[in-house]
């Protein structure tokens, strides 16, 4: 066989391709035409197309349910991030304590890992359900009426729920990881430096952690933003009404059931340009202050 | 060796299904929908008796979801060229589809190109002009055709002691009774649906500007901003308060739930839930006309059809064209709708199928079966012919967040029919400029 043609300066990028091709066909691709569309006013059918500058923006933009959505979505966001790391990381820090048993414990909790995302919003409308909920029962006992779909709190609270749980797993399989990578000298060491456990790990176990954690943010928020999609629609059961939903949940509404490609595709420039912003900020702040070995 | 013979025999197997099932040179048609459960089942028994009953043409349903997720593959199948021949669009979207001019191929035209005879008159009066143009011209093909009706549950009046009512007034006076013995009186599984679309219909009252949206796109205004639209509203948020009206969301079977269960006496739903309802309920009901307010004047006259129709895509050989009208021809034959009709609750949508299941005595069986084809029979208004507007599905969103916040307390009726007329003429605006 020849193998001039592939010796060539060529053949790295000929290996490139695929990926590239992958990344420009499914991601530049639609972003070029999600910003196009987003400056014309369409039919659903697409017969007409009018240009219109930025009006699709500030239509988005001027109206008060895209401010109280926007609103939500930070609010969702950062509480789904805070939460499911910090408990992951509790949970990884008393698995990785365990002596005995300790891979049924961390079996157990990686499990749900393993449920996708629609399944574990169907487990949590059960869960939650206004009719045959366990927790409407939990609710009741302690005087709380709570009303999934109807009551706006309730609602974003089971929300919220679901959310977490269904990142936990996730987060304490990195957690774990990331501390048993912590060598054990340093541990003890520690340990006999330092009666206090908070401090000890306060001060050696999280600022080795930082790298994991790190990462552990930007995916999280990722997440919130935009993979809870499959669990707020069945949480919203296909009729969102005065119930709490995130950004991407209203692109889809307007965009994919409404049938309005402009205002849709503004919204999504839009959310792209708040991605761009938060992983700058993210590398260019956060990121100082973690240290790679 | 045996990996060649194998193949080969593979290949002579696959040659013979391919043959059996394309049925030699018959023309494939397609038929995308936005059913599933029972209602999917009774589509594809349809739909194989439609390729048994002829062999020109092969008919193939597919669902995809629920109506709003039909609507949309079927625009985007259209935008990328793939569209079925006929996709089914609910009557939220109708203005979307009907408006895009060009779209589709309206069906009386199909039907008649096709060399078959077409009278509007055959069709019963309440499904002639909803799916059609302002000069009553049929751009859909009704298929699917409900109306919100009231079920009664005959337990909980015998208990309490009442009669169903035929007027709002009559059930406020009822709804006390009906509480004291133990009953949740009234619940209802879809706001818009039932209780402002169907208001204007039965109310006999103007729903939207430009004749209810019918003689244009451009300059037409909801009209849901009105003092009987609001009184409407602020009596189910004071029956809540009182406890008369239960409310479990903008979800259906959330709140068809309570019904099946015993605990509501009357439940506002779709003549379409009588198939199901006949299995799930925990006691016996009846059904009757959706009530009115006597103090509207005018009011009583029949409800807009619910439900949905069949549209052609535009840009369709004539040989498939052909085989769709065929099929609409055979869809609305009586022994079909009939066959329809008992199978899952929807209306028969021609007088001939009313007549034959008038006829068999279905109705003596089960009288509730009627009450939805009756109600759409009743005398006809100026304004309960239909509505149309654009980008409607999301003027419901916009209903449903506001209904919902005034049964949850957080907004005044007031606050909510400005929001939704505000928002709603917004967005008719823009498909005005979309379609113009």
């Amino acid at each position: 066989m020849k193998r001039v043609q592939f010796s060539s300066a060529s053949l790295p990028y000929l290996y490139l391709l695929p990926q590239l091709a992958i990344i420009v066909i499914f991601f530049y691709w639609p972003s070029v035409q999600a910003i196009q569309s987003s400056f014309y006013l369409e039919d659903p059918f697409g017969f007409s197309s009018t240009f219109v500058g930025l009006d699709n923006y500030t239509d988005v933009l001027e109206s008060s349910s895209y401010a109280e959505i926007a609103r939500f979505t930070v609010v969702f966001t950062l509480l789904v991030t805070f939460l499911s790391l910090s408990l992951a990381l509790l949970f990884a820090v008393k698995a990785d304590a365990v002596l005995k048993g300790s891979s049924s414990y961390k079996t157990l909790l990686m499990w749900v890992y393993a449920v996708a995302p629609p399944v574990a919003g169907l487990m949590g409308v059960m869960f939650f359900d206004m009719h045959i909920g366990p927790f409407l029962k939990f609710a009741d006992a302690v005087g709380w009426d709570f009303r999934i779909g109807l009551d706006y709190f309730d609602t974003a609270f089971a929300m919220v729920v679901i959310s977490v749980w269904k990142q936990i797993p996730y987060n304490f399989i990195f957690f774990l990881s990331g501390l048993q990578a912590i060598p054990k000298s340093l541990r003890e060491a520690g340990a006999i430096d330092c009666r206090s456990g908070f401090r000890r790990f306060w001060t050696i176990t999280l600022p080795l952690l930082a790298p994991t954690a790190f990462f552990l943010l930007i995916i999280n928020m990722t997440y919130a933003l935009f993979d809870t999609f499959g669990i707020v629609d069945v949480v919203v059961k296909d009729k969102a009404a005065n119930n709490p939903i995130t950004l991407v949940y209203k692109v889809y509404m307007d965009g994919f059931r409404g049938g309005d490609i402009g205002g849709s595709s503004a919204q999504s420039v839009i959310l792209m340009a708040v991605v761009f912003v938060l992983t700058i900020f993210q590398f260019r702040f956060i990121e100082r202050r973690v240290h790679y070995n | 060796m045996a990996y060649r013979k194998t193949v080969s025999s593979l290949v002579a197997a696959a040659a013979l299904l391919g043959t059996s099932s394309a049925s030699f040179a018959a023309t494939d048609i397609s038929w995308w929908h936005g059913m599933g459960g029972r209602n999917q089942e009774v589509i594809n028994q349809i739909a194989e008796k439609f390729n048994a009953s002829q062999d020109a043409c092969n008919l193939t349903p597919l669902s995809k979801g629920t109506y709003e997720e039909a609507l949309n593959s079927g625009i985007a199948a259209f935008r990328a060229g793939e569209q079925p021949n006929i996709l089914q669009v609910f009557d939220a979207g109708a203005a979307t589809i009907i408006n895009a001019k060009g779209a589709v191929v309206p069906a009386e035209d199909l039907i008649k190109d096709a060399g078959h005879d077409f009278n509007r008159e055959d069709f019963i009066e309440g499904v002639r002009y909803f799916y059609a143009d302002s000069d009553g011209k049929f751009i859909g093909m009704p298929f699917n055709s409900s109306a919100p009706i009231m079920y009664i549950n005959d337990e909980a009046i015998k208990k309490a002691g009442v009669e169903a009512p035929k007027t709002w007034e009559e059930f406020e006076e009822i709804a006390p009774k009906l509480k004291e013995a133990g009953y949740i009186p009234l619940v209802q599984s879809q706001l818009t649906w039932e209780f402002t679309e169907n208001f204007f219909s039965r109310h006999d009252l103007q729903f939207a500007t430009n004749n209810n949206g019918y003689d244009g796109v451009k300059g037409t205004r909801i009209l849901v901003n009105t003092p009987e639209h609001k009184m409407m509203y602020s009596k189910l948020k004071d029956w809540n308060d009182e406890g008369y009206f239960g409310y479990y969301g903008a979800g259906w079977s959330d709140n068809q739930k309570p019904f099946e269960e015993n605990q509501v006496a009357f439940w506002i739903g779709s003549s379409g839930s009588f198939g199901g309802l006949q299995k799930s309920a925990q006691m016996p009901f009846s059904a009757t006309f959706l009530p009115y307010w006597n103090s509207v004047e005018g009011a009583g006259t029949n409800t807009f059809i619910g439900g949905a129709a069949l549209f052609a895509f535009a840009g369709k050989p004539k040989e498939e064209n052909d085989c769709t009208a065929s099929f609409f021809q055979f869809l609305t034959s009586p022994e079909i709708q009939f066959f329809w009709h008992k199978s899952t609750g929807y209306v028969p949508i021609t007088k001939a199928a009313y007549q034959l299941a008038k006829e068999s005595g279905y109705y003596e069986e089960t009288p509730q079966a009627e009450v939805g084809i009756e109600q759409l029979m009743l005398p006809g208004g100026e304004w309960s012919k239909g509505y149309r507007m654009g980008f409607y599905p999301q003027i419901r969103e916009v209903m449903e967040r506001e209904y919902n916040k005034i049964i949850a307390g957080e907004t005044s009726v007031d606050d909510a029919m400005k929001t939704i007329e505000e928002e709603g003429n917004k967005m008719l605006e823009r498909f005005a400029k979309t379609a113009g």
